[in-house]
């Protein structure tokens, strides 16, 4: 693709990486990326998207901007608030970089609509915050056969992880089922250290990038955990699990299921 | 052989580099490049860059008060 003197400026520090130059810059371009949920991981996630000039970026939420989201969502501000957060995003990202065409998803993804929003775009980022979206994503993402960057939070804690359908392990092959409702605690209720988002939705355009570019080894088969008080990450193997209810060799969930009952987090 | 040539006189780094990168990726493997620039140390950086990315310099000449060629030929992809 021919770069205009301006893209030339702005994407001159990826031009010059081996590992991308002009033809990995051209694939960034083109690349159609859905992020689920525009809160404290899809902020940073689309913010860094934007920059690295991802062609498309989706975002996926039906949620308004609070004062209490401004601890850790960063494209979001005191001049949003009440604001639609796909709307607030978009004025962010657009000031950022008005190369990328952003489009709005003002919906609560469910089981109904989820591949038909998916089917669109080349990657899926998960940032939603709550267990019943993060299966429903993970099993989309397997049926709809789309690579998925998934990333959770809580307290200090982050984990990250790379599925890609029919290649690694999927979520379910880490954990099986959603825990029961109220086991877990939400954010709300527990708490995050606001720049924890930024750490994980860094990793997830990291991981985001990688693939498009097919540079470097997505973190498939394993789970990233990041311990901020401890100032560790540890890369646990997750084995693709050959008996998987979703990926598995015969599936028994052959339908989109939406756990809604009973999660706090879901409003 | 048709010759490939840019001129990225009154440029500085990193554009040079880029403008020069990118020239280089347009090309088949075995075409050469020539640059012509007025930026003195980028007629030593992108040699350099450019033999770490496996492609050989042919020749670097200075032409004038200010101006250099410089004659890369791609070695691979």
């Amino acid at each position: 693709m021919e770069f205009t003197e301006e893209q030339l400026q702005r994407y001159s520090r990826h031009i010059i990486l081996p590992e991308v130059g002009g033809r990995g810059q051209a694939k960034i371009s083109n690349a159609k990326v859905v992020i689920v949920g525009a809160g404290g991981l899809g902020c940073p996630v689309g913010y860094y998207l934007t920059a690295a000039g991802v062609g498309t970026i989706g975002l996926i939420d039906n949620d308004v901007v609070e004062l209490s989201n401004l601890q850790r969502q960063i494209a979001h501000n005191v001049h949003t608030i009440g604001m639609l957060k796909v709307e607030s995003a978009e004025k962010t990202f657009k000031a950022l970089n008005p190369d990328v065409n952003i489009i709005s998803h003002k919906v609560r993804i469910s089981k109904i609509n989820i591949i038909d929003i998916i089917k669109g775009y080349d990657i899926v980022v998960d940032g939603s915050d709550n267990f019943p979206t993060r299966y429903l994503v993970n099993d989309a993402c397997v049926m709809a056969h789309k690579p998925l960057v998934s990333g959770a939070i809580l307290k200090f804690e982050g984990q990250v992880t790379t599925i890609i359908p029919g290649e690694g392990h999927c979520y379910r092959c880490l954990f099986e089922e959603p825990p029961p409702a109220g086991l877990v605690p939400s954010c709300q209720e527990a708490g995050v250290l606001g720049v924890l988002t930024g750490v994980v939705g860094s990793l997830q355009a990291t991981e985001v990038l990688k693939l498009i570019l097919g540079k470097g080894d997505p973190l498939m088969n394993s789970l990233l955990v990041y311990d901020a008080l401890k100032t560790v990450f540890r890369k646990v193997r997750v084995p693709k699990n050959s008996a998987c209810a979703v990926c598995g060799e015969h599936p028994t969930i052959t339908e989109l299921i939406d756990y809604n009952e009973g999660y706090c987090s879901v409003r | 052989m048709t010759h490939h040539r840019i001129d990225i006189r009154g440029l500085v780094c990193p554009y040079t580099f880029v403008k020069a990168k990118l020239a280089i990726e347009s090309l088949e493997t075995g075409q050469v490049l020539e640059i012509l620039l007025d930026y003195e140390e980028a007629s030593i950086s992108i040699p350099r860059a450019m033999k770490e990315l496996g492609h050989s310099l042919l020749s670097a000449e200075k032409i004038g008060v200010r101006d250099w060629v410089l004659l890369i030929r791609k070695e691979k992809e």
